[in-house]
Formats: structure tokens, C-alpha cells, sequence
């Protein structure tokens, strides 16, 4: 590493080992955290996402009864696998047209005794939906990547969380003139106005970019800092005084053998209901259903509080008494819940989930200015811009790839999930393997065509892809745009205007750099605003 | 003084540092979250709160080892701040191992 100053002063200042600080952490993980930042921004649509990846389910235009709904999959389930000894769902609400279910199969051991299935909240009737991980791939991506053990994943997250945190701090105290620096927009002057945009991006958003950085690695904390943990429970039983606190999960405990049939959901739900709001119930949880030591827990839904601690009544099942009111934890348990529901925003109303789409999106653009501004500031000092050094052009394509290739690849994602055909073997896994095959081809492009070339060729491509989606999903369902305007079908409307809408975007910046004229070939203008800031070091 | 190349000894420096960010800040932060054990709250809730301070405190230390004029400083500054809470972490593990 080689410092600018450091010739006359050996000492740099402050600012000097914290714009050097902001720059590696920034670049080293920078494509993980850019494809972090992207995939976890999609995923506030999440439900909506999988929605439109399900074709096959009707719009749903009203909300069923979750006390009915409930009543009806819980009896589905039960049918389906006697002597489950747990089961679990997620009902179906406004957002979500099917009920998401998981139960333990009997005589099972391991990961192969958990069984899921999305069920209809009308017909309680299994659902024959195409096969596909929806927008779920996606959220699972952002915080454990692929084809790697989800533990391994999880701390590669944390790991570079870890890193954008620091980035994050680093970059303030880098830039002291933070609030004047927001204000200033140099267009069209090559690294300045890169420069310009990473600060506006991040100072705009940065309170959200330092909440969801620190927030995120607190959804995962006690897998990250488990000692104290381990310090202060040695028995099972602190452990689940523990887990109370985190979540409404309860453990099956060990069955009576005494059959008695389960008494009726759709009262115990009613009573959540009466405590809670009709719509405002999120998840029953039925351990040993048909036994007499049975229990029911009935959650209560993320409306109407950011928390996402967890509020639930505990029921006998075979008399339907209610046992436990649990409506409050601890204060630290209390603030972990707040963090928690800040970084998932499931609370949020249409307005709000928005404005959380639009500032992440902010945020994956601010990672990837400052992913290209690496390169922009060192294309002006290479000695021969022809022949870049090896560093330099491995950077370079990896953000194409990183940047651009993402955009085509998560676009490739939904046309492999209208196109694949409906019977196929896995067909999931499938949709998630072309994806990464589009991904690797989107690098293989970047590093055989010359830079600029590959930047504009696969904005392009992510452009047309995405133009093209609204016009194979009309081919391909019967639920085509016009359609679905008459029918005030907003999940498909939306998505699919949003897909147009992110067309255009890509189509623009597609645009722009072609009308760009590259700072290589002209020497440095602004010398004096090179080293005010991050002072390069070499590769 | 010892002829070593000056790129040597300043790289050497840098992986010095690099180590103290990534280990020595995990291992004052993992100190944190046992040391918060020691205060006077439901254990619980300690363990909690014990997670959600640790990341503030790596950040910190991340931001300290890089801050300071040297390798050697870096070091030292985390061992100070780790010497009050292996005292409270102590008084953990004690009280751990007599129960």
C-alpha cells in the first residue's frame, strides 16, 4: 500500500486511514454485499414476487376468516398425516393467497421428517401450483447465498455485514463535509460526479444503509456471538426460557398416548382474534394434534406494532382452555424484537414497504458507485490505459458481472419460471441453476468483450429481458396486463409495470454509458480533489 | 536498527493490523457479550443485550486498530479495553463454575 502523502508525512491523518479503511473493506466484499444489497431490496416483494411466479393461484379478492381458514388446514393436515406430532402455519392474509404449512411426518428422524405444502384458504385442497421457490429465493439468497451448507452461508452474510459496517463508519468519518458533500452534484465530470453520487446515495440513506447493516447481522446474532450464550444456560430448560423470548415456536414435548380429539381451532383463533383485530393473526403452531397432552399456540400478526417479539396465546388442545397469555419479553428481548421487524419491515403498509424498496435500492446503488468508482479513479493514473494491470482488470469485470450481470441474471430467474416446463423433475431447483448458469455466462461476456462494450451489452440485455417479461407472462398465463388492470388484479399490474419501469432504468444507465466519454485517455483535471480524498492505494 | 526492507516491515505492519481487526476485534467483542453477563439483569436479558452490544464494540475496534499510528498501538489499545472486561467475564466464569 502506497499513500499518498506519505513521502513528506509519515503519519497520516484520521481521515486518511479511514478513506483507506472505507476503500478495502468496501471492495473486498463489495459484489457480496452489491448482490446482498439487491436481493434483499427485491425481497420486500417478496410475497408479491411469489405470487406472480404462481400463475396458477386465483387473485384473491378478499381476505378469508383466519379462524376458518385455520380450522379447515389444520383438519387438511391432520388427515394428511395422522399422528403428526407437529405442525405449523403460516395463514394465508392479504398479501398471501395460499396458507404455507410444515409438519413433522411420524416415524421420521432428521431434516427428511419435516413435510411443507401451500394449501388453498377456500378449499383447505392442497395446492397443484407450478413448482417453484418464488420470491423466497431471492430472501433466502441474502442472507445465505447457494449451494453451500445454509451455516456456512449464514457467516459468509455476517462476515461481510460485519464489513459494511465498518465501511459504513469509516466512510462517515472519511467524509467530514458530509452534509455540504450531499448538496454537491458535479454532472458529467468522470470520478467527480462518481464521487458526488456515492455521497448522495450514502448521506441521503445512510441512516437506513447503518440500521440495516446493523440489524441484519442482529437477525442472525446468537449464531454469530453465541458464547455468552453457552456462558449462562447449561440446561435445556434456560435454553427454551430463551427462545420464549425470540419466538413463538413451541416444541412438541412428550405425548400422553391418551387419545383425545383436538377441540376446535376456530374458537381458539376467534379469541386471538377478539384480543387482536379479525385479520391481525399470523401463525397457529399444533403440537400432537389428537392427543391429550396437546398444545396450540395462535400468534399474532406484524400489524400494527414494529416488533417482532413474540405475542402469542398458548391453548390446551383437546379442550381449547386457554392456558398462557404471552404479550410481553424482557427489554433487551424487547429491543432485539424492534431491530429485527426494523430490518424485515414486515409491518409496513403499501406506502412505507415503498419507501423501504426505494431507500435499499438507494443503498444497492450507493455499493455499486463505489464498486465503480475504484476503477474510474485508477483508469486516469494506469501508466498504460491500454493495458491495465491484472488487479485493475479483475475488479473491472467482476463488476460488470457483479453489477449488470445481476440485474440479467435475477431477470433470467423469472423467464426460466414462466418457460421451464411444468412437469419437469426438481423444476425449482432448476429455476435457481439457471440463474447462476445466466450469471456465470453474464462473467464469461464481461471478461471476453472490452469493457465499456460489456457494461452497455448486458444493461441492454437486462433491459430487453425485463421489457420482454410483461409480454411472456401474457403469452404464457391468462393472466395478461390488460387483464389484469379490468380485473384490479394489483399484484400482477404492479409487477408487471414494475418490471417495465425497471426496463427503463436499465435502458437509461445503458444509455448513459454510451454517451459517456471515458476519463482514460484525458490526463487528471482535478488534482486537488483527488487528494483531498482517498488517495489511492495500489493494487 | 535491523536492515529490513522498509516494504517488509510496512507489510508486516498492515497484516498485523489486519489480524488484530478481524481477531482481536471478534475476541474483544465475543469478551463483551460474556463480560455483559456480570451486570445486574435477568440473565436473559443479559445474554441479549451481551449480543446486541458486541457489534458496536467490533466496529469499534475495527475503526481503533486502523485509526491509531501504529501495529503496536492497535494491539495495545484492544488489550486495554480488554483487561476491565476479562475482569467482569471473570467474576462470570467463577460464579459459572461454582454452580
Amino acid at each position: 500500500m502506497k499513500r499518498g502523502k506519505s513521502a513528506t508525512n509519515p503519519v497520516p491523518g484520521i481521515r486518511q486511514t479511514m478513506s483507506d479503511l472505507h476503500i478495502w473493506t468496501g471492495l473486498l466484499v463489495g459484489w457480496f454485499l452489491y448482490a446482498m444489497f439487491l436481493t434483499g431490496t427485491v425481497s420486500y416483494f417478496k410475497d408479491e414476487l411469489s405470487q406472480w411466479m404462481r400463475p396458477e393461484l386465483p387473485r384473491q379478492a378478499e381476505v378469508p376468516d383466519p379462524a376458518v381458514v385455520a380450522q379447515l388446514v389444520a383438519a387438511k393436515v391432520q388427515a394428511i398425516s395422522p399422528g403428526t406430532s407437529q405442525m405449523s402455519l403460516r395463514l394465508s392474509d392479504a398479501r398471501n393467497n395460499s396458507v404455507n404449512v410444515f409438519w413433522r411426518k411420524p416415524n421420521e428422524k432428521g431434516r427428511r421428517a419435516f413435510a411443507e405444502a401451500n394449501f388453498d384458504p377456500r378449499s383447505g385442497e392442497e395446492l397443484s401450483a407450478r413448482e417453484t421457490t418464488g420470491g423466497d429465493f431471492f430472501y433466502r439468497f441474502h442472507f445465505q447465498f447457494h449451494y453451500m451448507p445454509a451455516f456456512w452461508g449464514r457467516w459468509l452474510a455476517g462476515f461481510c455485514a460485519m464489513f459494511m459496517l465498518v465501511a459504513i463508519v469509516s466512510g462517515v468519518i472519511t467524509h467530514k463535509k458530509i452534509f455540504a458533500d450531499f448538496f454537491t452534484f458535479r454532472w458529467g465530470k468522470g470520478q467527480r460526479s462518481w464521487l458526488d453520487a456515492h455521497n448522495a446515495l450514502a448521506v441521503f440513506g445512510l441512516p437506513f444503509h447503518l440500521m440495516i447493516t446493523y440489524t441484519g447481522l442482529v437477525t442472525l446474532m446468537a449464531m454469530y456471538m453465541p458464547w455468552g450464550e453457552r456462558e449462562a444456560f447449561r440446561t435445556p430448560q434456560q435454553r427454551q426460557e430463551m427462545s420464549a423470548q425470540l419466538s413463538a415456536f413451541i416444541q412438541p414435548g412428550k405425548p400422553s398416548g391418551e387419545a383425545m380429539p383436538l377441540a376446535s381451532v376456530e374458537d381458539m383463533v376467534r379469541q386471538a382474534q377478539a384480543r387482536w383485530g379479525q385479520y391481525n393473526v399470523s401463525r397457529v403452531t399444533i403440537t400432537h394434534p389428537g392427543d391429550a397432552a396437546s398444545r396450540v399456540a395462535v400468534t399474532r400478526g406484524e400489524a400494527s406494532r414494529v416488533s417482532m417479539s413474540p405475542q402469542y396465546l398458548l391453548f390446551e388442545g383437546s379442550s381449547g382452555k386457554l392456558l398462557e397469555v404471552h404479550d410481553s419479553v424482557g427489554a433487551a428481548a424487547e429491543t432485539r424484537g424492534v431491530l429485527y421487524a426494523l430490518h424485515l419491515g414486515r409491518f409496513s403498509d403499501a406506502v412505507t414497504r415503498w419507501l423501504y424498496f426505494l431507500v435499499s435500492l438507494a443503498g444497492t446503488a450507493m455499493v455499486g458507485t463505489g464498486l465503480v468508482m475504484w476503477t474510474v479513479k485508477r483508469r486516469a493514473r494506469l501508466p498504460d490505459p491500454q493495458r491495465p494491470y491484472f488487479g485493475f482488470r479483475v475488479v473491472e469485470r467482476l463488476n460488470i458481472a457483479g453489477i449488470a450481470g445481476l440485474s440479467v441474471a435475477m431477470t433470467v430467474f423469472l423467464w426460466s419460471n414462466r418457460l421451464l416446463p411444468l412437469g419437469m423433475a426438481a423444476r425449482a431447483d432448476w429455476e435457481i441453476h439457471v440463474f447462476f448458469i445466466a450469471w456465470a455466462l453474464t462473467l464469461a461476456h464481461a471478461m471476453l468483450r472490452p469493457a465499456r462494450a460489456a457494461w452497455v451489452e448486458q444493461f441492454y440485455a437486462a433491459a430487453v429481458l425485463l421489457a420482454l417479461l410483461p409480454v411472456l407472462n401474457a403469452l404464457t398465463t391468462d393472466r395478461p396486463l390488460w387483464t389484469s388492470l379490468l380485473s384490479g388484479d394489483w399484484v400482477f399490474v404492479g409487477t408487471d409495470l414494475m418490471l417495465l419501469a425497471l426496463a427503463g432504468l436499465h435502458a437509461l444507465i445503458a444509455w448513459r454509458v454510451t454517451k459517456h466519454r471515458g476519463t482514460a485517455a484525458k490526463p487528471r483535471r482535478d488534482a486537488a480533489a483527488g487528494a483531498r480524498d482517498m488517495e489511492g492505494a495500489r493494487a | 536498527m535491523i536492515a529490513i526492507p522498509s516494504t517488509v516491515r510496512r507489510s508486516g505492519a498492515l497484516l498485523s493490523r489486519i489480524l488484530a481487526a478481524l481477531f482481536g476485534g471478534y475476541a474483544l467483542a465475543a469478551l463483551t457479550s460474556v463480560a455483559t453477563l456480570a451486570l445486574p439483569m435477568d440473565e436473559v436479558q443479559g445474554v441479549l443485550t451481551g449480543m446486541l452490544l458486541s457489534f458496536v464494540v467490533y466496529t469499534c475496534a475495527v475503526v481503533w486498530v486502523f485509526a491509531v499510528r501504529s501495529a503496536t498501538r492497535a494491539w495495545v489499545g484492544l488489550l486495554v479495553a480488554a483487561v476491565p472486561l476479562v475482569l467482569m467475564a471473570w467474576s462470570v466464569w467463577s460464579q459459572g463454575g461454582a454452580a
